[in-house]
């Protein structure tokens, strides 16, 4: 766990965070992260991330579910315990199809889901610092690493004059902890009467 | 780049002038406020159906079956139909939530949260019927292949009602993944808003610590269309292997080929009139009227006129294959216990064909479409009617059998049943109730990712788009990546 040094310029709109993110990019800083309050497509690419390959990892995980079911429903009834059924074959192919199928999916989709969790460090009870609580509502929260050369101020000022709304220096953890979100002071709305 | 751009014929999919911030407030707003007298009132009379449900089947369970009316030939009666209904409700959620994101279809945003959620609710309730119709439910984990000390006797993976318990329960494991990992975001921006300590803890840990990093927007668009891909496929295996359960059986009226796309058709059918009923309240109640539009209703009837006629059209092969094939138990079946009036569930048939096939047909004006009050009261008899479709399917054909000294008297249940059926409306509608009232019920993310192209006050910016020349137009936009 390290506190580390980042500067955050904060968007209202995402037609002005593009060129500014290409501003910034350009004049050689290099981006965290861009929190956004829904996922705004063309951000990844231009932020210069690499494609996913969750489904990739969704693929190999619908394989093994077919596998798995396929191995196990054979050797239960040609080897383990050949049962009977009216006379008809023990290797039922066929008449496993629904099962096989069914496998496939669950083992897909639950890798799948594990994989995201993991590669996103989700889960109950984990907290991360956030760097603006508006980011899951309407802001587009810009954050850029400091570096032993950045000139903070400087940066504030290019993000200022790229359209941010608002611009700050904040010292925070970089990783993950187990925590609770209860004892952040702030309230940025106040409580409804009704 | 996507192309941020559509056409002015399509309907706003958010009325009224909205902004990103807007957006959180009027979904959120009930979430934050305290329940209304109304919901304190509908989630009482839930709770009470669902405790009467639950004394309903504390009798079964102490003395047994017995406790049920099922007889002689009639050993899947209520509870079997039960099943296939509510298994039927949930495919529309899927539906709404896969399909529907597959075909790109931005509607579905207003509706996919309540719509999902009401397929988990519901494969919950169908659950119950097959589990408690074992009788001796403690025993309810044989229906799992594990290494036992009784041989080991596995179980028989050739058997449809096998398939059945792969089936629901990897349906409900996916639906229910699909769901709360669209909730992530929305659960952080509620926790994000929220000013009580208690609330800040509970939503901050059912959001697992989401951000909104862009990297894990990337990760969740690719999670959910491998889900919807997987997910689509799926719900039509659901609702085919359900019907299999009746189709590999040599039973006059079950021996059917066109089983599994009938069922398919017809829990489509009933899942969208559920989805109606729900969101035509819940919109009401909390005020979403500009997120939940009479444009999302009168697709959602276009459907339902679409798989009620298809469910029509199976109603007639049926009956015309009864005919054809000449086969003497398959026409006594469909023309005597099914299609004539005056034999002794004859008035089955004949309602369910007036409220699924005769009724919805008004679905083809526009006028009705797009009327609260006719479609509230058509998708109550939608649903009623697809009741009765599974009703038919299984007591016509199971009351009288080849033996006519074995033929039953005449079938009707008991209180126990209609109170374990009334049970799984309690439980049902408490989830819903809770859902409704902690739970963001329209996905507030995908809301805003529509907003500034489907929204109704950001529309009028296409209008210089709309009228440009088709070169200078794609000239602009076809190639500005």
């Amino acid at each position: 766990m390290a506190q580390k040094k980042f500067v955050v310029g904060c968007f209202d709109d995402e037609k002005v965070l593009f060129p500014a993110v290409k501003q910034v990019r350009t004049a050689g800083y290099k981006i965290k992260d861009v929190y956004t309050p829904f996922p705004v497509h063309g951000l990844d690419h231009a932020l210069g991330m690499r494609e996913t390959s969750l489904h990739t990892a969704g693929f190999i995980y619908g394989i093994t579910g077919t596998t798995t079911a396929i191995s196990c429903i054979s050797w239960i009834f040609t080897k383990d315990w050949p049962l009977n059924i009216g006379g008809k074959p023990h290797f039922a192919l066929p008449a496993w199809i629904p099962i096989i199928f069914e496998l496939t999916v669950l083992f897909a989709a639950v890798g799948m889901v594990m994989t995201f969790m993991w590669l996103c460090q989700m889960a109950p009870g984990v907290k991360k610092h956030h760097f603006h609580k508006r980011a899951t509502d309407d802001l587009f929260v810009m954050v850029i690493e400091c570096t032993e050369k950045t000139n903070a101020e400087d940066l504030k000022a290019l993000l200022a004059a790229n359209g941010a709304v608002e611009t700050d220096i904040q010292i925070a953890e970089d990783g993950w902890w187990f925590g609770t979100y209860d004892n952040e002071n702030e309230n940025l709305y106040k409580q409804v009467t009704n | 780049m996507h192309l941020k751009y559509e056409s002015q014929l399509r309907e706003p999919l958010v009325y009224g002038n909205k902004t990103y911030a807007q957006v959180t407030e009027d979904i959120v707003r009930p979430i934050e406020a305290k329940p209304s007298r109304l919901w304190y009132i509908g989630f009482f009379i839930a709770v009470a159906l669902l405790s009467f449900g639950a004394y309903s089947v504390y009798r079964e369970v102490t003395y047994g079956i017995g406790q049920w009316n099922l007889n002689k030939t009639i050993g899947w009666g209520w509870d079997i139909t039960n099943f296939v209904w509510w298994v039927g409700i949930g495919h529309a959620g899927t539906l709404i939530s896969a399909v529907l994101l597959l075909f790109r279809q931005g509607w579905r945003t207003g509706v996919n949260r309540a719509a999902e959620a009401m397929t988990i609710f519901a494969v919950m309730c169908a659950g119950q019927f097959p589990i408690f119709h074992m009788g001796r439910v403690w025993m309810a984990f044989f229906v799992m292949p594990y290494p036992n000390s009784r041989g080991p006797l596995w179980v028989n993976f050739n058997s449809p009602l096998l398939w059945d318990v792969f089936a629901i329960s990897t349906y409900f494991t996916v639906s229910l993944l699909f769901w709360y990992s669209g909730l992530l975001p929305d659960f952080a921006t509620v926790r994000d808003r929220a000013f009580t300590k208690l609330r800040k803890k509970l939503y901050g840990i059912a959001s697992f610590g989401w951000n909104g990093s862009t990297k894990h927007w990337q990760r969740h668009e690719s999670l959910s269309l491998v889900l919807a891909g997987l997910s689509t496929p799926l719900v039509l295996s659901v609702h085919t292997i359900v019907s299999f359960d009746f189709a590999t059986s040599v039973i006059p009226g079950w021996h059917t080929t066109i089983f599994p796309p009938y069922f398919v058709a017809g829990a489509i059918f009933s899942g969208f009139a559920m989805v109606q009923t729900l969101l035509l309240i819940v919109r009401k109640v909390f005020g979403l009227t500009d997120y939940i539009t009479i444009g999302h209703i009168d697709l959602m009837n276009k459907v339902i006129v679409l798989t009620g006629s298809i469910v029509g059209i199976a109603y007639l092969t049926e009956l015309f294959m009864g005919w054809y094939s000449q086969n003497k138990y398959e026409g006594y079946t469909f023309w005597y216990s099914r299609a004539y009036l005056f034999s002794p569930y004859g008035w089955s048939y004949w309602g369910m064909m007036a409220c699924n096939v005769i009724s919805p047909q008004i679905f083809w004006s526009k006028k009705m479409r797009r009327n609260v009050f006719v479609t509230f009261f058509m998708s109550i008899i939608v649903n009623i009617g697809m009741w009765f479709e599974r009703f038919v399917i299984i007591v016509t054909s199971l009351y009288r059998d080849y033996l006519p000294s074995s033929w039953s008297v005449y079938y009707s249940p008991s209180i126990w049943e209609i109170g374990f059926y009334a049970g799984t409306f309690g439980l049902f509608f408490t989830c819903f109730f809770l859902f409704a009232k902690y739970f963001p019920v329209i996905a507030v993310a995908e809301i805003k990712y529509v907003l500034k192209r489907s929204g109704e006050s950001y529309k009028p910016e296409f209008d210089a788009i709309e009228a440009q020349p088709l070169e200078s137009f794609v000239h602009d936009h076809a190639h500005a990546h």
